[in-house]
Order: structure tokens, then C-alpha cells, then sequence
């Protein structure tokens, strides 16, 4: 490498094009070696810069010596959905860097550490050897911490090539570090050396660049884990149960740090809250339930696997009618599947969890800023209906961080449903619990601990009457079951309704979830392929007259999902079956987000 | 003469459930009549009682005692986690909790141990007759080795003692009782209703139509030739005072419980248990189960032990009593903490 007396910038080879902001950087590290810090600093300095970002973890079941990839997409027009190419490599796992180069495009770029000493075997890349092992012997941090700080390395050399506004990373660092002066010092002294290190002796020879934009201003970069915790702080969450499974751990740890922050009773420092880690998901949700019958606000979060163990309370407490609200951060299933990757694998399973003729509401948040909208309203669908809410996030969502304008306060006061006091009690001279006073098949319920003689009743998974009482009486089995299914229709208005996008094309989409960033794109993609979409987005189920007339109103209507039978589609067929002719599943599931690419390739194979 | 009130003027007839559905002369009956009559005797609200069970024949009895009480009849085994959230969620709340040894010895072992080692508030009755009723005379955990029953022929496994694995799981309340001896039952159910913590309570309820002959030690024949109450037992109230003539030393042990009421247990026999030493609860146990022995009475007891609500920190008032002010903090709140994540402030 030879030593350049201009800066890299200045250098830039003049035959290529300037790529500005719209790029994917790729790091290659080794789990458990500190990385994510390095990587969440470039990502909130690039958004700092008002740059578009979006930052997805691919990340091992192991808690160290795998393989991690971290991608950071740059968009100047701001899409977010999973890019699969990369133009930057900062290869820094030895065991994978052969695969990563082979991977790169022609004009791509490789950083990897000088201590490798590796060939440079494609002549149509850009290597950039970075002394880490020297960079960071040279500071003098402890001897202890130079493998947490040895990422920072390619950070400060990164900053160089593409201009990253150093000012920006110490701001990213201070977040990362909540302001602690002697990490930020130590990090940031590392990033600064080999930034100076790359300035004076790197000549840049790839097309790569950032520039300041002003397209993130005012908004906030955070995962959804984090924001559906923080939503159900605002909806007045007071039990939370739960057992540890990835990807949805990280949602009670924030539920405990918000909770701890904001319902802490100020005058005796005691919570007004409790959060049990219960043995397992079947304790979880009985807790859950136990608490929500009580009359608190409950929930839980789970994953697959965990959501299997609440099957048979879930029929419980659809057929009980108790409120509680279950998040379900969705992983790679069957089995134990791929616990580290996202998948929209479990629609149907939540939808009918449970024996017998079960079925629940179930939300789909797109984005952060929903996932925090779903947190609060899930309670009040949850007491107003009665039964157990299911919340679909899945891993991509979870745990990955996503740029959303800022969280909008309830605009609504809490709902807390039809529960009688002893007031009411009494001027009613009691109440049938399952009886459909109102004609919307909500009963009136009262909580335990009400005084008077006649608040009580026993809720029970036993066939019952409209009193409560066990009953064998095939009479009191259908006229309940078909209160049920009244109730479960004026679920349908209740939820939030689909997000609808038309202008008059002949095909439309239908998708839900977090596969929105890929349809978005994929649909501008098409566009410009010269084929119109229309395009409806489920924001929760059971569907309603919305997504029929959408159908109606389409000749094609492909159902968009990351999973592998189309679980979606499926359900639309089966609830619109004079519909299901024009309904068409496209669905795909490799663990990774779907990406634009896909989509709209598989959409021409259908239309063309 | 009026009809007989307790201290908040209510009738014993305030306390009754509907018509029991189980056979006649089952144990779980009586033991339902010990509740209602422990309930009228200690002036307790019906409102302020929640009834839980899980699946079973014991299960069905909350149905049968306690009509103006709230009750949830829940899934089989999983009573405790029911439990542990609706007095969590609402702490004031008394938990009477029926269950069986199918629900608890088995398919709810998991869960009956952890309620136990986080010390719920709970009076966890355990109608234990060795024997599945409801699907007609299989063997359940707790039958003893070597036992025959008409159907399943002889059992060859040991039995679960529900005593033994509530204790180590650290119970803070253990107690084994025998429905055929109303008295004792009575005065075990006022101390745990009593009692802050989780409170066990296995009673040998025979099954008389499936488990009631004599070769069963779960039988009402065996249960009345052979019980050997470790103490003769009386629950004395808060209001009462202790009678200090009555405690005769090395005879008489009264155990205080936590809202100043008193426990007071006179030995049978001087040398044979102390309930507050738990080394000599799990030597008692052991020894019995040896010996055939059918020992009954307090076995263990720990007033001291933290409760889930004060392990977990949280504020005397009832989560369900917190106003939607105290639930849901202020737009300021959020507003502070969006500020501190948004670009570029």
C-alpha cells in the first residue's frame, strides 16, 4: 500500500461515477466478538447524516464463534427492504471472507485486517488492508477490552472512504453508551486512529460515498421489540409473565426497563407492576390469563415454539372470555426451525390456536411505529372483545433497528370494556355473565373482589350457559357458540382496518406485516417495468368487507408472505371462497426478509 | 331468636355452593363443607374469595361451596399459574385453591412446584385419592407401590408425596390432613387461609368408588384404623387472646402467623415433631412413608418467608385498583423519551 500525500477523497478515480447513498455495506464478524457495537454506530452516524438507513442483523443460534453478517443499506430514496447485494465488505470473520469476496460485484470493495496477509485474488475489486491488531496496540486501551474495541477499526476506516462525519459517529457512540465518557473515549479513540491511519495512507479507488441529506430529521431509529414494549407501557400494562425465547426475550427486557422508568410509584420507589418469569409458556399464559380475568392489563411475548405451549390455554380463554394479549415475535418454524431468522410462519396458528372451534383477532404491525400503535390498542381490543389478541411481529421487525417517524400518544382514552361495578349490580339486580345483552356478543363481566352478592361467577373452559353454569344442554352448546361467532363478527370492525393503496390497476397485493418495505419497492420496481399495482395491506384479521371489495375490484390478486404455504392466501380463500379463483399465493421463506428483487421478479413470471 | 350471623352478619347459608355432582360419601364433600364452615367461622367475605381449580373431580368442588365467591375453573394442572396472576393482579384477594393428584402430582407438578418456590398467596388444597375418577379408576402419582385397583391391575411405581416436593421447593406451609377428620381439616384450612404465603394442604379424600377398599392407604377404612395426628389442633383468631394457661411447656407450641393470629398445636407425642424445623419435616416425612405410618397434622411452617408481591417489589395497592391515570403515564413521558431518540437533537 502505498502512502498517498492527498486526501482518499480527492483521489477518487475520475472514470467512475460517484455512487452516492444508495448502497448496501456488508460485515462479515464472528458472533460474540463485539460487533454490534461497531455496526449500530455506523448505522445511527449514517442516519445522523439524514441519510435513509435500514440495519438488518443475520445472526447464529450460538452465543459465540459463529458466523454474524451485518448489512447496512444506504437509500437515498428510502426504502428499507432487505437488499441482497453488497457493494462493501468489511470481511472480518477469516472462515467466511472467501465466500463474502466471491459475492462482491465488480467495482465492490473489501476491507479486511492486514494481519491476514490474504491474496488478492479478483482484479475487478478494491482491497483495503486495515492494520487492526497494530491500530489497536497502539492505543492504550486495557489489555482486557481490545477485542471489544478492534471493530472500531473498520469503523474510523470506513468513516474516511466514504466520508462518514466523524462528529456524527462520537454522537452514535454517546447514544450506544448512554453518555458514559470512558467507553465513548476508548471507542472513539480507536475509530479516530484509523481514520487518520486511512487518511494518510490509503488511496481510494471505488465509487462509494455518503452525503449529507435531510431525510431523517425528526425521526427515530429503533427496534420493534422496543417499540411494541414502549406501546404497551402507553396501554397500561401492569402483569407481564414470560419465558426467554429468541427473538422475543429482547421485548420483556424492554418491558422491564420502561416499566421500571415510568411506573415506578414516586413516593415509595415500589413498582405498579409485576413482571414474573414464569417455568415455562404454559405458566406464562395462565399467569397471563389469570391476571387479565382478575382485571389487569396482562400480557406475554413469545415465539413460535412458546406459542405451541399456549394452545390449549388460548382455547381457554377464547371460551372463558378472558383479555390478555399475547405478542408472538415469529422465528423460523417447524420445530425448532431456525430460532435466529424471521419468518411470517405462524398466521394460521395463531388465527385458530386452540381445540375445537377456536379463533382469535390477530394484529400485524409493519414497522416500528405500529408496533407501538398495536401495543396500546391490543389492550383495549383485548377487554372490549374479551378474548386473547395476538400479536404478529416476526425476528426482522424484533430485533432489527427501523427508522419511523415519531410515536403518536393514544389519541384514544383506555378502553376498558363492559365490566359491572357493585353499583351497577345493584341497580340491575345481577347479570348473566354470557348473555348478549347489547346484540354484539359481548357479554358483561365483573371483576373478582366486587362487592355484592351477586358479582360473582365461575369462568370455566366446561360447556356453559348464559349464568355461567355448567351445562351439558346441546341448546345452551350452539346458542353460546353463535354468540361467539357474533362477538368474533364485530371483531371485524373493531380491528384496525387494512391499509388500502388503489388507482384503478388490474392486479393488486395483499401483504401484512413487515413484508411492506419489500412491496413497497417491489411495487416502484414494476412500475417501472411498466406494470401497475394496486395494493392492500392487512393490518390485522379476522378480514372484512374491505378486503372483499378489494379482491372484487382485481382480476389478480397475489398475497405477498414470508413463509412457505401461503398461510395468508389461504385464509382469504377459505373465508371468500367465490374469490379464491383469482387469489394467487406468493410466498417464500429462506429465513431472510424477502427482498424487492424477488418479488417483483416473481410477479413478472406471473404477469408476462 | 334470629338465625345466626357471623361478625359481618352473614348466614352460614351465605357461603354454600350449588349441589355437588361427585358420588355420595366422597372425601372431596366434606372438605367443601370444611371451607364453607372455616369461611362463616372466620367472618370472611364471599366477594373477597376467589376459587380455583384445575381439572378433576376436586376440580368440579368449587362449584359446590361458595357461590358468591368468583371462581375459575382452569385447565388440568395449570391452577397455579391462574393463581399467581389474579393475586398478583389483585393482591387482595383470598385464593382457595382446589386441586387433585392427577392435576397436581402429575400433568401440574411443574407448576404446583414453582407457585410454591415464589410463595404465591394460595391455600393449595390437594384432594389427594391416589386414583383418576373421571376417566374411571387408573392410577394416579401418588398411589402407593405395590397397590391393585380393579382395572389397572397392581402398581408397581413408587409414589409422589406431595408433602415432600412442596418442602423442597421450599413451601413456607405444609400440611397433610385426612377428610374423615373434619376437626383437623377445619382448624388447617383457618391457619392457611391465614397464612401470607403458599400454603399446602394434602388431604387423603378417599375415592369411594374406585379407590375405597381396604388394601388402599387412601381409603376411609385405613385412613380412620391407622391416622396418627402428629398434634391436637386449634386455629385461635386474631381478636382472641392466647390463653397463656394452656401452653404447658413441651406440650403446647403456638405458632404466631402473620396477622396476629395463632396456631396453637399440643403434641401428641412430646418428642415427635417441631413444624418450624424443616430438617425434621423431611426426616418425618421419610420416616412415615418407611413405617407405612399415615401421620397428619402441621408439617412445616415458615411465617417469615417472602411472598411473590414483596419479592417482586410491587405497591400495596392492588394492580387492578390503579386509576387509567396511574396505567398509562403522561404525554410528557413519551414525549421526553422520543425527544432522547429522535433525529438530530
Amino acid at each position: 500500500m502505498s502512502n498517498v500525500q492527498s486526501s482518499p477523497i480527492d483521489s477518487l478515480l475520475t472514470d467512475h461515477q460517484p455512487i452516492v447513498n444508495d448502497f448496501q455495506i456488508m460485515i462479515a464478524t464472528v458472533n460474540g466478538s463485539g460487533s454490534q457495537t461497531a455496526n449500530t454506530a455506523i448505522l445511527r452516524a449514517l442516519f445522523r447524516m439524514g441519510i435513509p438507513v435500514s440495519g438488518k442483523n443475520i445472526f447464529p443460534s450460538n452465543i459465540q464463534g459463529l458466523p454474524t453478517w451485518f448489512t447496512i443499506r444506504l437509500s437515498k430514496d428510502g426504502y428499507t427492504a432487505r437488499r441482497m447485494d453488497y457493494q462493501i465488505l468489511v470481511a472480518m470473520n477469516r472462515t467466511t471472507a472467501a465466500e463474502d469476496i466471491k459475492e462482491l460485484p465488480p467495482q465492490g470493495v473489501c476491507l479486511y485486517p492486514e494481519e491476514w496477509q490474504i491474496q488478492h485474488d479478483r482484479d475487478d475489486i478494491t482491497y483495503y488492508p486495515i492494520p487492526v491488531k497494530a491500530l489497536v496496540d497502539a492505543s492504550d486501551t486495557p489489555s482486557n477490552l481490545t477485542s471489544y474495541v478492534s471493530n472500531m477499526a473498520y469503523v474510523g476506516v470506513l468513516a474516511t472512504l466514504l466520508n462518514i462525519d466523524m462528529e456524527q459517529i462520537r454522537f452514535a457512540l454517546d447514544f450506544h453508551f448512554d453518555g458514559k465518557a470512558k467507553p465513548v473515549n476508548m471507542n472513539m479513540a480507536i475509530v479516530t486512529a484509523a481514520y487518520e491511519w486511512a487518511q494518510d495512507n490509503l488511496a481510494k479507488t471505488d465509487p462509494y460515498m455518503v452525503e449529507p441529506m435531510d431525510k431523517t430529521q425528526g425521526m427515530l431509529l429503533l427496534d420493534g421489540n422496543s417499540a411494541g414494549a414502549l406501546g404497551s407501557v402507553f396501554g397500561g400494562v401492569s402483569f407481564s409473565a414470560w419465558y426467554p425465547i429468541t427473538p422475543s426475550t429482547s421485548m420483556i427486557d424492554s418491558l422491564r426497563a420502561y416499566l421500571s422508568d415510568l411506573r415506578t410509584d414516586p413516593e415509595t420507589g415500589l413498582a405498579t407492576y409485576a413482571v414474573v418469569q414464569a417455568e415455562d409458556e404454559i405458566g406464562a399464559i395462565g399467569m397471563v390469563i389469570g391476571a387479565g380475568w382478575a382485571g389487569a392489563r396482562a400480557m406475554t411475548a413469545t415465539s413460535g415454539p412458546g406459542l405451541s405451549l399456549m394452545t390449549e390455554f388460548a382455547g381457554l380463554a377464547y371460551y372463558a372470555e378472558v383479555p390478555a394479549v399475547v405478542w408472538d415475535v415469529q422465528r423460523m418454524g417447524p420445530s425448532t426451525g431456525l430460532p435466529t431468522r424471521t419468518a411470517q410462519g405462524d398466521v394460521l396458528t395463531a388465527y385458530f390456536l386452540g381445540h375445537g372451534d377456536t379463533k382469535h383477532p390477530v394484529l400485524f404491525p409493519r414497522d416500528v411505529h405500529e408496533a407501538f400503535e398495536f401495543g396500546w390498542k391490543a389492550f383495549d381490543l383485548a377487554e372490549r372483545l374479551q378474548t386473547p389478541i395476538f400479536v404478529l411481529s416476526d425476528l426482522d421487525l424484533g430485533m432489527n433497528l427501523w427508522m419511523s417517524e415519531p410515536f403518536d400518544y393514544p389519541d384514544t382514552p383506555m378502553d376498558r370494556g363492559k365490566v359491572l361495578t357493585a353499583e351497577d349490580l345493584e341497580e340491575l339486580d345481577g347479570f348473566a355473565r354470557y348473555a348478549d345483552v347489547d346484540g354484539d356478543g359481548i357479554g358483561y363481566r365483573t371483576l373478582p373482589g366486587t362487592d355484592h352478592p351477586k358479582a360473582a361467577y365461575l369462568a370455566r373452559g366446561t360447556g356453559h350457559n348464559e349464568q355461567a353454569r355448567y351445562s351439558e344442554r346441546p341448546e345452551d352448546w350452539v346458542k353460546n357458540m353463535e354468540r361467539l361467532n357474533r362477538k368474533f363478527d364485530t371483531a371485524r370492525s373493531l380491528i384496525p382496518a387494512p391499509d388500502v393503496d388503489e388507482a384503478g390497476a388490474e392486479i393488486g397485493l395483499i401483504a401484512y406485516g413487515t413484508t411492506h418495505a419489500c412491496v413497497v419497492e417491489a411495487r416502484d420496481r414494476l412500475e417501472a417495468e411498466g406494470i401497475a399495482t394496486d395494493y392492500l395491506r392487512l393490518r390485522a384479521l379476522p378480514l372484512n368487507g374491505v378486503t372483499r371489495d378489494f379482491i372484487e375490484q382485481h382480476s389478480r390478486i397475489y398475497v405477498v408472505e414470508n413463509n412457505t404455504d401461503g398461510q395468508m392466501a389461504q385464509i382469504i380463500r377459505m373465508e371468500f371462497p367465490d374469490l379464491a379463483p383469482r387469489v394467487f399465493s406468493l410466498a417464500y421463506s429462506d429465513g431472510l426478509p424477502l427482498t424487492p428483487r424477488w418479488l417483483t421478479a416473481a410477479v413478472l413470471e406471473q404477469e408476462r | 331468636m334470629g338465625t345466626r350471623v357471623n361478625l359481618i352478619g352473614l348466614q352460614r347459608n351465605d357461603y354454600k355452593g350449588g349441589d355437588s355432582t361427585l358420588c355420595q360419601g366422597c372425601g372431596h364433600n366434606s372438605i367443601s363443607n370444611q371451607i364453607v364452615a372455616v369461611c362463616y367461622d372466620l367472618s370472611i367475605n364471599p366477594h373477597d374469595v376467589i376459587k380455583l381449580s384445575g381439572i378433576g373431580c376436586s376440580s368440579k368442588s368449587p362449584a359446590y361451596f361458595l357461590n358468591r365467591s368468583h371462581g375459575f375453573n382452569a385447565l388440568h394442572g395449570r391452577m397455579p399459574a391462574i393463581a399467581t396472576g389474579s393475586t398478583t393482579a389483585n393482591n387482595r384477594l383470598i385464593a382457595i385453591g382446589v386441586s387433585g393428584d392427577g392435576d397436581t402430582g402429575s400433568i401440574g407438578l411443574g407448576q404446583f412446584k414453582h407457585m410454591v418456590r415464589r410463595n404465591v398467596p394460595v391455600v393449595y388444597i390437594v384432594e389427594n385419592n391416589g386414583v383418576y375418577g373421571l376417566t374411571k379408576g387408573q392410577f394416579s402419582a401418588t398411589a402407593d407401590i405395590g397397590q391393585e385397583l380393579k382395572y389397572a391391575g397392581m402398581n408397581e411405581l413408587p409414589p409422589i408425596d406431595i408433602c415432600l416436593e412442596a418442602l423442597a421447593a421450599d413451601a413456607s406451609f405444609v400440611a397433610r390432613s385426612f377428610a374423615g377428620d373434619s376437626k383437623q381439616v377445619r382448624e388447617l384450612l383457618k391457619a392457611a387461609i391465614r397464612h401470607r404465603g403458599t400454603a399446602v394442604l394434602d388431604i387423603i379424600s378417599p375415592c369411594v368408588t374406585f379407590n375405597n377398599h381396604e388394601s388402599s392407604t387412601k381409603s376411609y377404612p385405613y385412613g380412620k384404623a391407622h391416622e396418627e395426628p402428629l398434634q391436637d389442633i386449634t386455629f385461635i383468631p386474631e381478636q382472641e387472646p392466647i390463653i397463656v394457661d394452656m401452653m404447658e411447656p413441651g406440650q403446647v407450641q403456638a405458632v404466631e402467623l402473620h396477622d396476629g393470629s395463632h396456631l396453637v398445636l399440643k403434641k401428641l407425642d412430646p418428642d415427635k415433631h417441631d413444624p418450624t424445623d424443616k430438617m425434621a419435616a423431611f426426616r418425618l416425612i421419610e420416616e412415615a412413608r418407611e413405617a407405612n405410618q399415615f401421620i397428619t397434622g402441621l408439617i412445616y411452617v415458615e411465617e417469615d418467608r417472602p411472598t411473590l408481591a414483596e419479592t417482586s417489589h410491587m405497591v400495596d395497592t392492588p394492580l387492578v385498583h390503579l386509576t387509567d391515570e396511574q396505567l398509562r403515564p403522561p404525554r410528557e413521558k413519551l414525549d421526553r423519551l422520543l425527544d432522547h431518540l429522535t433525529c438530530c437533537n
